[in-house]
């Protein structure tokens, strides 16, 4: 069967490279070429036979009936919980995301804002800019970074290569997970409590689903405490997000990095005020490098697909 | 019956040339006789000429750079008993080491005490070059990510040749640190280390021609003065970052300024200024620079390990031992 003959709707210009390349290779629909969405899915949801998506938009039942051929579902990204695996498991449609392209632009991403959050980078940078260091003399005493306690939920691959990260920094490394495994150098904590408790940095690395939503609650927060930094480069559902930004305001929590919120792109305005906080949006896997590389990986499997070949990363 | 003195030593006398905080000035005064520069409000040559006229003229100074107080050969003749200078920094181009050396005077820098936190400074700083951290946060907080969307693409760290000047306690120390992501480490200094497998460089535009990073962390010397100049930057090329946790003298700033003005390179992180504290205002808008106030070693810890080590050096010297970290000016980088 020829490439060119799949039908694959893109449901958000995500990335340049990759739109070109599928519109170069199949057969390609765009799905906000079309106004309202439904005209698109009346006039071709029935051709439709794969979907090009992000963590933006969810794949749900509703979707999934206005694509009655679809046989697979590529996202642009790691995280899948944007798609309701069982409903595809159920119509046999494949899924497949892209998982260890981005795992080190991700883990660099949260010791830049670890370190970032500590040692104050980006007020220093305001400071200079303002004219302050002229006017009122040196900037203030920060907090080192090496050797800070870093713990860390959810030792997958992301966790994991945050922690080779910071062991570099001689930070004593803790985590917490549903299962503990054997890591020599690292103490496991059988609870988000506990590890929050002995650790200075908090870092969110696990997939989000039922179980790690709001794995970062008021009792947590409270226990890594007014010296202690969240890093949350997982998914905002990840955090208590009200309970988060009063911890703040209310200097019950030292501070935070942030490069997801519970509803991008969205950030509570209290946040913008606050000197103790790096807000970033989004950009964890966001380089030229890493988003050419997930953009093959989803051609990759749309490839195999047609070529009937094994998928290269496929969750369902 | 009065005790003047009698049941308590006599303290050694320590000039002290930079200014103390609380913490710093008790443990000082529980040692020494302080005579505070700062505090006495005189000219330098009166300090000085008081203080050698003195039954017990000091051998000891803390002396600190960046300020106007230049340990040099006027300074030096003003104070014949001197046979020991501590300066509470890494650097120690305001001294002349020469004439130190000659007259048989120890000196002593902070040694590793700020090591540590430059290099994570100068990690730090890579970082949001490259990732474009702080722009991402403006572009956050100005309200600009539900209206104008996805934030562009920064540029991935792993994989990056990095080229670092100066091997040293704050060179060794970002190696170290960049291999963990990725990073292959290149180095120039003066002659290569037999204890590393990096790839070493005689000459720094070599370093440059190959790295898509350069970092530099070495002393300044007369050799190191603008060891960053045009032929370099125009070696790092269109691509390259480069971080300045060393000296402002390091770079040719107008260079600099020239080839981020023309995109010559690609971005700069700058903690220090050949000016300081006036940093040239062209950089402040710029996107791709991120700027410091000569910040890298300003963190609680480093400025209470500071006052330990400092005594720790003075108390080495008044007990005729060899100081903490002697400096040779054969000895840097």
């Amino acid at each position: 069967m020829a490439m060119d003959s799949l039908s694959v709707l893109l449901l958000y210009p995500v990335n340049a490279y990759l739109e070109q390349e599928l519109d170069r290779r199949f057969s390609l629909l765009r799905l906000w070429e079309h106004s309202p969405p439904d005209s698109l899915f009346r006039a071709h949801g029935s051709a439709i036979r794969a979907v090009v998506g992000y963590p933006g938009h969810k794949v749900d039942a509703a979707l999934l009936d206005a694509l009655p051929s679809l046989e697979i579902f590529s996202s642009f990204s790691v995280g899948i919980d944007h798609v309701d695996l069982s409903e595809c498991r159920e119509r046999g449609i494949r899924v497949t995301n892209t998982p260890d392209v981005l795992t080190d632009d991700v883990a660099d991403l949260a010791v830049g804002l670890a370190i970032a959050a500590l040692r104050k980078i980006r007020q220093a940078d305001r400071y200079v800019c303002a004219g302050l260091w002229k006017a009122k003399g040196d900037y203030t005493l920060t907090t080192r970074f090496s050797g800070k306690r870093v713990g860390i939920i959810g030792l997958g691959r992301i966790g994991l290569t945050v922690a080779t990260r910071v062991e570099a920094f001689d930070c004593p490394v803790n985590y917490y997970q549903r299962t503990k495994k054997e890591y020599p150098n690292y103490t496991y904590y059988p609870s988000v409590v506990e590890l929050a408790a002995n650790s200075d940095v908090l870092v969110v690395a696990c997939p989000l689903n039922e179980q790690t939503r709001h794995i970062v609650n008021r009792e947590v927060i409270d226990a890594l405490g007014p010296k202690g930094v969240l890093i949350n480069i997982g998914r905002g559902p990840h955090v208590d997000e009200p309970e988060l930004v009063s911890a703040l305001v209310e200097g019950r929590l030292g501070g935070a990095g942030l490069d997801v919120f519970e509803d991008e792109p969205n950030v509570p305005e209290a946040l913008f005020t606050l000197d103790n906080v790096v807000l970033v949006p989004h950009v964890g896997s966001g380089t030229h490098e890493t988003r050419q590389a997930m953009a093959d990986l989803v051609l990759g499997n749309l490839e195999a697909h047609v070529l009937k070949k094994p998928l290269l990363t496929p969750v369902v | 019956m009065g005790s003047t003195g009698g049941d308590r030593a006599i303290l050694p006398t320590v000039l002290l040339f930079r200014r103390p905080d609380g913490a710093f000035s008790a443990a000082l005064r529980e040692r020494y006789r302080i005579l505070d520069f700062r505090a006495s409000g005189e000219t330098l040559p009166a300090f000085l000429a008081a203080a050698a006229a003195e039954p017990e003229p000091p051998r000891a100074a803390i002396v600190v750079g960046g300020g106007s107080v230049l340990v040099d050969v006027s300074f030096l003749d003003a104070l014949p008993s001197l046979r020991c200078v501590v300066s509470t920094g890494a650097g120690v181009d305001h001294i002349d080491l020469a004439e130190c050396a000659r007259r048989g005077i120890a000196v002593g820098n902070s040694g590793e005490v700020y090591s540590t936190d430059v290099a994570d400074y100068a990690v730090g700083l890579l970082i949001d070059v490259l990732r474009q951290v702080s722009v991402a946060e403006r572009y956050v907080r100005r309200g600009s990510w539900p209206v104008q969307g996805d934030y562009p693409l920064g540029s991935k760290l792993g994989g990056k040749r990095v080229g670092i000047i100066g091997l040293g306690n704050i060179g060794s120390r970002i190696a170290k640190r960049l291999e963990a992501f990725g990073c292959v480490i290149h180095y120039n200094s003066r002659k290569p280390k037999d204890s590393v497998s990096y790839k070493y460089f005689p000459n720094v535009h070599n370093l440059a021609a190959e790295s898509e990073v350069l970092i530099v962390a070495c002393a300044l010397t007369k050799a190191t003065w603008h060891i960053v100049n045009k032929d370099v930057l125009e070696a790092l090329g269109k691509d390259g970052v480069i971080i300045n946790v060393g000296r402002g003298a390091h770079v040719d700033e107008v260079e600099l300024l020239v080839a981020l003005k023309e995109g010559k390179i690609a971005g700069a992180g700058l903690d220090v200024y050949e000016h300081e504290p006036k940093v040239p205002a062209e950089l402040f808008s710029m996107d791709n620079v991120v700027l410091s106030a000569h910040a890298a070693v300003f963190t609680e810890e480093s400025r209470s390990d500071l006052w330990a080590y400092t005594i720790g050096n003075l108390e080495a010297f008044f007990s005729g031992q060899p100081l903490l970290s002697p400096v040779h000016a054969d000895s840097l980088g």
